[in-house]
């Protein structure tokens, strides 16, 4: 997991991902993925420099950025745990976990915490359904779980 | 690898394949699927080639990573070949043993069969399996036999024989008609017929046409485009190179979702191979048909599965839907020809084109032809993906194949279609699976989820959770879907907190009316119908909640009161020290009781209370009795 605040965007990084995709802005999407990828959100220098570099207006850029869920235009924290809300596990009690996790580290869904250490996120069906509830801490996978072992299983990150 | 050049230099390398292969050389199939890696079936895989290597067997087994074969809640699922042994939630530690015992000493190892939870009788074979004997597995069957990154598995198994077919010894209109007289509905949703859409975007103007494989499975609780798209990409592959022949169309684009990643992997894998044996590119097997393909990532938004809106979202802009006077058949991707279809209806095309449209049409019901993938899930006893012929009854997928309700409870509805679709209440469970009759009964097909609730799930709080969620996805652009959704997620909210008022039913019928006929795409079009299918069948929730403030599943929060019976509780302290706002009262020998005014009713104390005292429990719609006096609280325990 990319560190959250830690990396500058460096402008010959963004040059060489523009130049990767031919500067086409049918391919805004995927230069947002790679940037996202590599910084883990997509810091607003980064979007100016796409805007220039590809003459598209800045307004498109931010719009592709925020209408998308994967796109995040906060930074993230070093740990991302993502927490299935989709319909199976939602009858399956999908959001008690949502709501301990949330008092555990004192955020709402969507948000960081202030030390950058978590970012708390809900997704909506994760295709693991047989496993459900199902929590997800940077790609590990949590099934069966109960509201119980969610402060358990956070603790072992930092 | 070598470029093919016709049909027969395709057979020859299938045959060299075959010839290069020992039908009775032991293979170890492991599932690698995303649900099976959710479970950690990457260590089982390292540690089964651990074994294999310390055993003193390598190049006497193979081991092979697949796809999905579906049973999900087993996993890790592992298939011994050429017996076809399955053996289910299989762990890194049982590896030695299946090798030493399955492999070497041709065994079978029976704590890891399949046991039948009624009879208690072992089966270690798929024919035996009710889960997997029930099913019709035409497109995910193959997904437990090849390695999904080895495109000569697939042509082993007969791969792009169709294709081969298609180019060879048919015109591109007889390949239109076959499709066309198969009649093959579109497995993404509508179950619009695709072979009249092909032809829609064969006849439109222009000279550029464009096909488009849409894997952009938002539907939460689905998963059967993955599972195919992880497990058997070519198949997809081959479908669409076979559309794009018929249709006319040299450039294609496929559309993965983006939480999607491992379908991605291997789809460029995929590509990468079939161009190698040029089965896309030009003179694809030496005929004069020339076509590529790539690939575009979702980021997350439901609403860019709507063809208007994905094809929008691949010219790299906000994916919004746009009003459909002009179908995108006609003006579609830069406003030329596009033919859009789901994972799995491309997935058809090859079996419908070797085995022929008379064979497709002899499976399924009168209106509704071949087959369906359903991801099962939610309250039953085996979740995963389930294939069946078009007619099976609900009652069969949910009972038969997915061995019913969990712990005994009862059955309450079945969610079918998505955040598009409504429920389905008990009454209707002979219902046959095809498009028309699921309709008929105010859901629909859909992409294929099916979600069993039991008596524990609250229909309002349903309704609820999908409009929430379709409000949440909704894109904002006509007002009918951004404001009526909106509006609508109000009311239910009240009515789930204890503050519905009357007429409140009435208002959201009303609300769906205009939701439902004004919206701009299907998301808004069809988002009223979980509200209508629940109040339909379950109207006595909606006004339990409403006039008796009681919630009869005994869900929703604010209607609901936890309560400690004094008889059972044994003063054992861990709901008093797990409360999370000190609303439990009592001590050592001393009953606990909860401080109604202090508790939240976040349900922690019924999780921890020791399942053999079982003290704790919900009450709805009465009032909760009054704490016992001091006195009778004491425990008083023997010296033993």
């Amino acid at each position: 997991m990319p560190e959250g605040l830690a990396k500058e965007v460096k402008r010959e990084e963004i040059e060489a991902l523009l130049d990767k995709y031919k500067r086409q802005p049918s391919q805004l999407i995927s230069i947002l993925h790679d940037i996202q990828a590599k910084y883990n959100w997509l810091p607003k220098e980064a979007l100016v420099q796409i805007s220039e570099g590809m003459d598209i207006p800045l307004s498109r850029a931010y719009s592709v950025a925020s209408f998308y869920k994967a796109f995040k235009i906060t930074p993230r924290g070093r740990h991302l745990v993502r927490i299935c809300l989709g319909t199976a596990c939602h009858v399956r009690g999908g959001v008690r976990i949502m709501e301990k996790a949330e008092e555990v580290l004192g955020v709402d869904g969507g948000e960081t915490t202030p030390d950058m250490k978590f970012t708390l996120e809900r997704v909506n069906c994760l295709g693991c359904c047989a496993l459900g509830p199902v929590m997800v801490v940077d790609g590990e996978y949590h099934g069966k779980i109960v509201p119980t072992k969610v402060e358990e299983i956070l603790k072992n990150y930092d | 690898m070598p470029k093919l050049n016709s049909p027969a230099e395709l057979e020859e390398l299938r045959q060299d394949i075959l010839s290069r292969r020992e039908p009775n050389k032991p293979c170890i199939a492991i599932c690698a699927g995303t649900g099976c890696r959710a479970l950690g079936c990457d260590r089982v895989i390292a540690t089964f080639k651990e074994e294999v290597r310390k055993q003193g067997l390598v190049g006497k087994v193979d081991i092979k990573e697949t796809g999905c074969p579906g049973f999900c809640e087993k996993g890790t699922v592992v298939v011994i070949y050429p017996q076809g042994i399955c053996y289910f939630q299989v762990k890194p530690e049982d590896a030695a043993e299946v090798v030493s015992q399955t492999i070497v000493a041709h065994k079978v190892v029976d704590h890891l069969l399949y046991i039948d939870p009624i009879t208690n009788e072992k089966a270690a074979y798929e024919k035996d399996i009710p889960f997997y004997k029930n099913q019709m597995r035409l497109l995910l069957g193959n997904n437990s036999k090849l390695d999904p990154r080895s495109i000569d598995d697939y042509i082993a198994l007969g791969g792009y024989s169709a294709l081969a077919k298609a180019l060879s010894q048919m015109t591109s209109e007889q390949v239109l008609e076959e499709v066309d007289k198969a009649k093959l509905r579109g497995r993404g949703g509508g179950g619009f017929p695709a072979g009249r859409k092909w032809k829609t975007t064969r006849n439109a103007p222009g000279e550029i046409k464009y096909v488009i494989v849409n894997c952009d499975e938002g539907d939460p609780g689905a998963f059967m485009d993955r599972a195919i798209m992880e497990g058997n990409p070519h198949s997809v592959l081959e479908g669409l190179i076979i559309g794009a022949y018929a249709i006319g169309s040299c450039e294609g684009f496929i559309y993965v979702r983006e939480e999607y990643p491992l379908a991605v992997e291997n789809l460029n894998i995929a590509i990468k191979q079939a161009e190698d044996y040029g089965f896309l590119g030009e003179n694809i097997l030496g005929s004069d048909f020339n076509f590529t393909v790539s690939i575009y990532r979702g980021a997350g938004a439901f609403v860019s599965g709507e063809s208007s809106a994905l094809m929008t979202a691949i010219e790299g802009k906000v994916g919004e839907p746009r009003s459909k006077y002009i179908h995108t058949s006609e003006k579609g991707i830069w406003d030329r020809p596009s033919n859009l279809n789901n994972v799995e209806t491309w997935a058809n095309v090859p079996p419908i084109i070797n085995n022929g449209a008379d064979w497709f049409t002899s499976i399924g019901t009168e209106g509704s032809k071949g087959t369906k993938i359903f991801s099962l899930v939610g309250k039953v006893n085996n979740t995963g993906l389930v294939e069946v012929p078009m007619g099976m009854t609900l009652r069969d997928i949910i009972y038969k194949i997915g061995g019913g309700i969990p712990e005994g409870k009862k059955f309450k509805a079945v969610q079918t279609g998505g955040p598009s679709g409504g429920v389905i209440p008990e009454q209707f469970l002979d219902t046959l699976v095809d498009y028309d009759e699921l309709i008929k009964l105010g859901s629909m097909m859909g992409s294929g989820g099916m979600i069993v609730m039991d008596e524990d799930t609250c229909m309002v709080d349903i309704a609820r959770y999908f409009i929430d969620f379709l409000n949440d996805e909704s894109c904002g652009k006509c007002a009918p879907c951004r404001e009526g959704l909106k509006q609508m997620l109000k009311i239910l909210n009240r009515i789930t907190q204890g503050e519905g008022k009357e007429g409140d039913i009435e208002l959201l019928e009303e609300l769906s009316r205009i939701v439902a006929d004004s919206s701009l795409c299907a998301l808004g079009g069809t988002a009223p119908n979980s509200v209508l299918t629940t109040i339909k069948y379950f109207r006595d929730e909606y006004e339990a909640h409403i006039k008796e403030k009681r919630c009869p599943a005994k869900v929703c929060r604010s209607l609901l009161s936890y309560y400690i019976d004094p008889e059972k509780c044994q003063a054992c302290l861990i709901c008093l020290r797990n409360c999370p706002v000190g609303a439990i009262n009592g001590g050592k020998n001393l009953i606990h009781y909860i401080d109604q005014e202090k508790c939240t009713r976040c349900g922690t104390c019924m999780e921890v209370c020791p399942s053999r005292f079982n003290a704790v429990e919900k009450i709805a719609g009465q009032a909760v009795p009054e704490p016992p006096l001091q006195e009778a609280r004491v425990i008083h325990r023997g010296k033993s």
